[in-house]
């Protein structure tokens, strides 16, 4: 394959690279008040690159750049997620940052790059492309937690989440320094054929393996490794944590899913109670530890932070119907987070964002269209019948029976009950309550928009949705195995 | 006299690794401290990787090592980036004080 061939299957990365440089060096002629133009632009790559990849699929797959950038239906799904989910983050921004010094055009610019380095980390098929992809996504978010450079709670947040970044990077790092040594080889093809002869003997082998899963549940802020995830939520601007609740997720959950599938499929029975206990864990911190929150922020990195336990329950299941699952399962929950972050931001009040649940209060009576929106992601998010958010947990919880893991199946319905709980209060304030002093009506068409789609899209009328995102979701696993 | 051998380098990465990450959870001081343990545990890395390299005779762990180091400067870059901004506003680094969001 000529290298020209080879990089007609990068287009949708070569789009983003080449896109956010421009934007760039654009930004920087044009000056401060830029940064409403350059934002559109932004949106316009992101379309650019989805149009790439949703019409340009690769037939069958292929592998580029010496074994290191797989194409597959499994990175078209997950790429076409991601860019879609960016451009409502740079849209959802728009109305926070409005008349405000701090909207810099360096914030989508930044957003174009992490989701360039998402990029490489779902196409990654060796371990120097996954440590590069990681790194180059997580610098560049880093500096996005920490954008508000004149707020203290967002500095901290910065300095926090590059503190416990870098330091789940330098885990991974361990651990593929030592897959390296003990296999020879840095592709995860090499890696799986080599893990299939020596086996559970491989010490070494084992070791690195398990460096690797800790630095990679960092990343998905899977509990025990979750410690960062609340105080960087709630630190960061508003529409910055609504990112990082949906993308950077899905990235890291759909990297794990190619590093354990392609490389180490025959060390199942290794990891396989690793992941399982891993999602145990972190059904519980999200169920229990987001009871006593009274911040809205915190309490959706809580719930993420549980949403990601429900996911890795399928891949303990190690299956092609448990990828599948955790494919589906993450896309809903995006539209579902995406959608109660446009609803939290718009909880504006003379001037500025208020974060307390108890602002929430009696809501059904000063603004009832936000506060129906609001019901119905929430009752997503809960998992309660009708909604998407009962249909992703649902095949979650069958693939991991399938797979006789019937024990975490019936702790994560538990954790699930338990969670309803925290999710039914705050529909309880909304609908039972005095009601607070109003919010703001002003809050701009972007924000409305999407709200209004995601409660849509999980709204029980649009099971065709869940049909669709079925069948993509079961291409896009079959290509793994 | 006894020969070097693979073990060898393995150990000493494995002890530096494990300082550097003494030194995050330890430290409860400076954060200068904690972005210096960092670049402890990937040079740490990086010995593991060459050291791979020469005694399997293959090329890719030197050009991973290359790739770390690039990673590395750009990493403490931003990080120190970050830093002076949160300096700024708060008028002193130790660790201890970034205690602004709690439970």
């Amino acid at each position: 394959m000529t290298l020209v061939d080879m990089l007609s299957y990068a287009y949708p990365e070569l789009v983003l690279a080449i896109g956010s440089m421009a934007l760039l060096i654009t930004g920087v002629f044009m000056g401060e008040n830029s940064a409403q133009k350059i934002s559109l632009a932004s949106i316009a790559v992101l379309a650019i690159a989805v149009a790439f990849v949703v019409f340009r699929p690769a037939v069958g797959g292929a592998t580029i750049f010496a074994d290191a950038f797989r194409i597959d239906g499994f990175s078209e799904f997950v790429k076409t997620v991601l860019y879609i989910t960016a451009g409502f983050a740079i849209m959802m921004s728009h109305r926070y940052f409005q008349g405000d010094d701090n909207w810099r055009f360096e914030y989508p610019i930044l957003i174009l790059l992490s989701v360039f380095g998402m990029s490489l980390m779902v196409s990654a098929n060796d371990l120097i492309a996954l440590y590069m992809g990681i790194e180059t996504q997580s610098l560049a978010l880093y500096v996005l937690a920490s954008i508000n450079r004149d707020s203290r709670r967002s500095t901290e947040a910065g300095l926090k989440y590059f503190v416990l970044g870098a330091l789940s990077s330098c885990l991974m790092l361990y651990g593929a320094s030592l897959i390296y040594g003990f296999t020879g080889s840095v592709s995860f093809t090499e890696i799986a054929k080599i893990a299939e002869t020596s086996g559970g003997e491989n010490v070494g082998l084992i070791i690195g393996l398990v460096f690797l899963i800790s630095g990679l549940a960092f990343k998905v802020s899977a509990a025990p490794f979750h410690m960062w995830t609340p105080d960087v939520y709630e630190g960061a601007p508003t529409p910055v944590t609504a990112f990082f609740a949906a993308a950077p997720k899905f990235a890291a959950m759909a990297l794990f899913i190619r590093v354990l599938m392609t490389a180490f499929p025959t060390a199942l029975a290794d990891w396989q109670m690793v992941i399982a206990l891993i999602a145990v864990a972190s059904m519980m911190v999200g169920a229990f530890s987001a009871i006593a929150q009274t911040n809205i922020k915190r309490l959706m990195a809580y719930s993420s932070i549980g949403h990601v336990g429900y996911a890795l329950m399928g891949l303990a299941a190690g299956t092609a119907p448990g990828v599948s699952s955790i494919l589906i399962y993450m896309t809903i929950y995006i539209v579902m987070t995406i959608g109660a972050f446009a609803c939290i931001l718009m909880m504006r009040r003379r001037g500025g964002l208020t974060e307390d649940i108890s602002d929430l209060s009696g809501l059904t009576k000063t603004n009832m269209p936000l506060a129906l929106v609001l019901t119905i992601l929430l009752f997503s998010l809960a998992g309660i019948p009708p909604m998407a958010g009962f249909f992703g947990k649902w095949y979650v919880f069958v693939a991991a029976v399938d797979a006789g893991l019937v024990w975490l199946a019936i702790l994560g319905v538990l954790a699930s009950a338990v969670s309803a709980y925290y999710y039914l209060r705050i529909v309880w304030f909304m609908w039972f309550d005095e009601p607070a002093p109003a919010f703001e009506r002003d809050v701009g068409p972007a924000l409305q928009m999407t709200a209004g789609v995601s409660a849509i899209m999980v709204f029980p009328i649009l099971v065709i949705f869940i049909g669709v995102l079925y069948q993509a979701a079961d291409r896009a696993a079959a290509a793994l195995f | 006299m006894a020969e070097i051998g693979l073990g060898h380098f393995l150990s000493v990465a494995a002890i530096l690794f494990a300082i550097g990450m003494a030194g995050i959870f330890l430290n409860r001081k400076n954060v200068i401290v904690i972005l210096m343990s960092i670049e402890l545990m990937l040079l740490a890395v990086n010995i593991n990787l060459v050291a791979f390299s020469q005694f399997l005779g293959d090329l890719t762990g030197q050009v991973f090592a290359f790739m770390v180091l690039t990673v590395a400067a750009a990493e403490a870059a931003v990080g120190l980036a970050i830093l002076v901004a949160y300096f700024r506003k708060r008028g002193d680094i130790s660790v201890d004080d970034a205690n602004l969001m709690k439970n």
